[in-house]
């Protein structure tokens, strides 16, 4: 009796997971393809793009790591969005206590403002934007793009710190307060770091958009500024007839993300998925 | 507390954050709606047009096309990425032993942005398939899928689900698994198959985790603008332009910035109407549960 629908499971099981694992390569293979085409010259990868390399070569590598300033735009990237993130962590983290905190009409409606301003598109701003701002742009365009992702990422991080201050007592601030410790100090030194997880997810939603944002950084920056989507765009847009230096050039490009992810997996995917539900 | 102690704390605290927040977001917003009404040319403008920028916007043929076709591409697309990513979510919750490295695969398109994966798909579309289907003699593939309207449009939609359909996935997985377990025992007990189990129970209880993945996706099919570039460029003749796209066109590379910035504040509208009927009709779904 009991066999039966322990037989049936497995069975389903083993669909299910057959399924799965079908979707899972169809997933992963266009990044299979520009892997295994980046090493091979390019008649080879015309005569057939699924094919193992026969010649290998490093060639195309040393092509596009030249052609697309890999190493500069990849240091802009970083700097980039390192900064707007720690920016973001720093404000938002305190904007959020404050709002929390202080329960008058004024937070409220601010709070709202904010909230609501998720709703506008980028490109509802973006023509006004580029005149309004032409000066500072062309005073430094690293810092101004700064300045505009803590812009554009304010709303979300606090929204996101918001949900998780109001969770914490109120009268821990208040014992703290009563201790002589000042605002700076309860803040900094025993709210702050009880909101490690909430730190996590807004480092990690943000890091990714501004890591792959591509129309800002494409109105804004300038050739020895870019960063890696708009380099390997522009590098794509020249050399997409050289197959293999296309090739290598994209996989530079995905690179250093992919790795970031598979070392912090898991920190992905829960910051993710806390930041999601709220 | 005194009004002191108060501005001294928002000084503190808030003034920062929120003047950034003015100059960059709310400033250029209001400055776009005035725009409007105006003959700016992307420098200064000189008088008032009334509502001349609007008129000549619903007046633009290519206009008309561009809304059909993202309202084609945002209704697509929000039902394909939902339908795949709550079967991802399903089979990687289905208590299979390499359910984590699915899970791994499934979202890694998701960390690379839409530029890439755009190149990297017009490759497999200009070059890989249409190579492979001339050695293998599918006559229906050997035409590249960009060069035509129609099978140019189910080629974004591809990109996008495989692009987007990990990120929802997490948000199914995060509403599945927080469905109680002596729920989902008490209809196994009572009989229910797993089709009934899956509509009946799990699908309502996790109602919160649909009303968030379809305001994401509604919102990204509105906003998607780098995978249109970099795969179909707009091509062929303009006629693949998302909203996004047509708008940057207009502005930065015709010159019309009043038009352009017309359309901006429609696509603004656009997407806070059907964001806020999505979420109200939601919301009313997740309480009848």
């Amino acid at each position: 009796m009991s066999q039966k629908p322990k037989k049936r499971i497995n069975v389903a099981n083993g669909i299910i997971f057959a399924v799965g694992a079908v979707l899972a390569l169809a997933y992963v293979m266009p990044f299979f393809l520009v892997f295994v085409n980046s090493f091979k010259p390019k008649p080879e990868i015309l005569a057939n793009p699924l094919a193992m390399p026969i010649v290998f070569t490093w060639d195309n590598f040393n092509q596009a790591l030249q052609k697309m300033n890999y190493f500069q735009s990849l240091t802009n990237s970083i700097i980039i969005t390192t900064f707007s993130v720690v920016a973001l962590i720093i404000v938002s983290s305190m904007l959020a206590y404050y709002l929390a905190r202080s329960n008058s009409k004024f937070t409220k409606g601010i709070f709202m403002i904010l909230v609501a301003s998720m709703i506008v598109p980028f490109q509802a701003l973006m023509i006004p934007f580029m005149s309004i701002f032409a000066p500072l742009v062309s005073l430094d365009n690293r810092t101004a793009l700064i300045f505009f992702y803590v812009g554009f990422g304010v709303s979300l991080s606090t929204f996101l710190y918001h949900g998780f201050i109001s969770n914490i007592p109120k009268e821990l601030d208040e014992a703290a307060a009563i201790d002589g410790a000042s605002d700076f100090t309860i803040f900094w030194r025993i709210i702050f770091p009880m909101l490690r997880p909430v730190t996590a997810t807004v480092a990690i939603i943000n890091a990714l958009w501004i890591w792959n944002d591509f129309l800002l950084p494409r109105l804004v920056l300038t050739p020895d500024t870019q960063t890696l989507p708009l380099s390997t765009y522009l590098f794509y847009g020249q050399y997409s007839a050289e197959y293999g230096q296309a090739m290598a050039g994209l996989l530079l490009a995905v690179l250093p993300i992919i790795t970031f992810y598979l070392i912090l997996q898991r920190q992905f995917i829960s910051g993710i998925s806390s930041g999601a539900v709220k | 507390m005194p009004f002191g102690k108060h501005l001294k704390k928002f000084i503190f605290f808030a003034a920062l954050p929120l003047s950034v927040f003015a100059v960059v977001l709310v400033y250029p917003f209001i400055q776009g709606l005035i725009l409007t009404f105006t003959n700016f040319d992307g420098f200064e403008t000189t008088k008032f047009v009334g509502w001349d920028n609007y008129v000549k916007s619903f007046q633009d043929p290519n206009f008309w096309a561009t809304l059909q076709f993202t309202g084609g591409f945002v209704v697509v697309s929000l039902v394909a990425i939902n339908v795949v990513a709550f079967g991802l979510a399903l089979i990687v919750t289905s208590k299979l032993r390499s359910s984590n490295i699915l899970r791994t695969f499934f979202f890694v398109p998701n960390l690379i942005g839409g530029v890439v994966l755009g190149v990297i798909w017009q490759f497999i579309f200009n070059s890989a398939l249409t190579s492979l289907a001339t050695k293998f003699g599918w006559a229906n593939l050997t035409e590249s899928w960009l060069n035509e309207t129609g099978s140019a449009f189910w080629a974004l939609i591809i990109v996008t689900v495989w692009q987007s359909s990990g990120y929802m996935m997490i948000i199914y997985i995060t509403g599945i698994i927080s469905i109680e377990q002596d729920v989902l025992e008490a209809a196994r007990i009572d009989g229910a198959s797993a089709l009934r189990t899956l509509v009946s129970v799990k699908i309502p209880l996790m109602a919160q985790a649909f009303t968030i993945s379809l305001f994401l996706t509604l919102r990204g099919g509105f906003m998607a603008y780098d995978v249109n570039v970099a795969l179909t460029g707009g091509g062929p003749f303009r006629t693949t332009e998302l909203i996004s796209m047509h708008i940057f066109e207009d502005a930065f590379r015709f010159g019309n910035f009043g038009t352009g910035q017309a359309k901006a504040v429609i696509m603004f509208l656009l997407v806070a109407i059907a964001a806020l009927v999505q979420v109200s009709v939601s919301k009313r779904m997740e309480v009848q549960r």
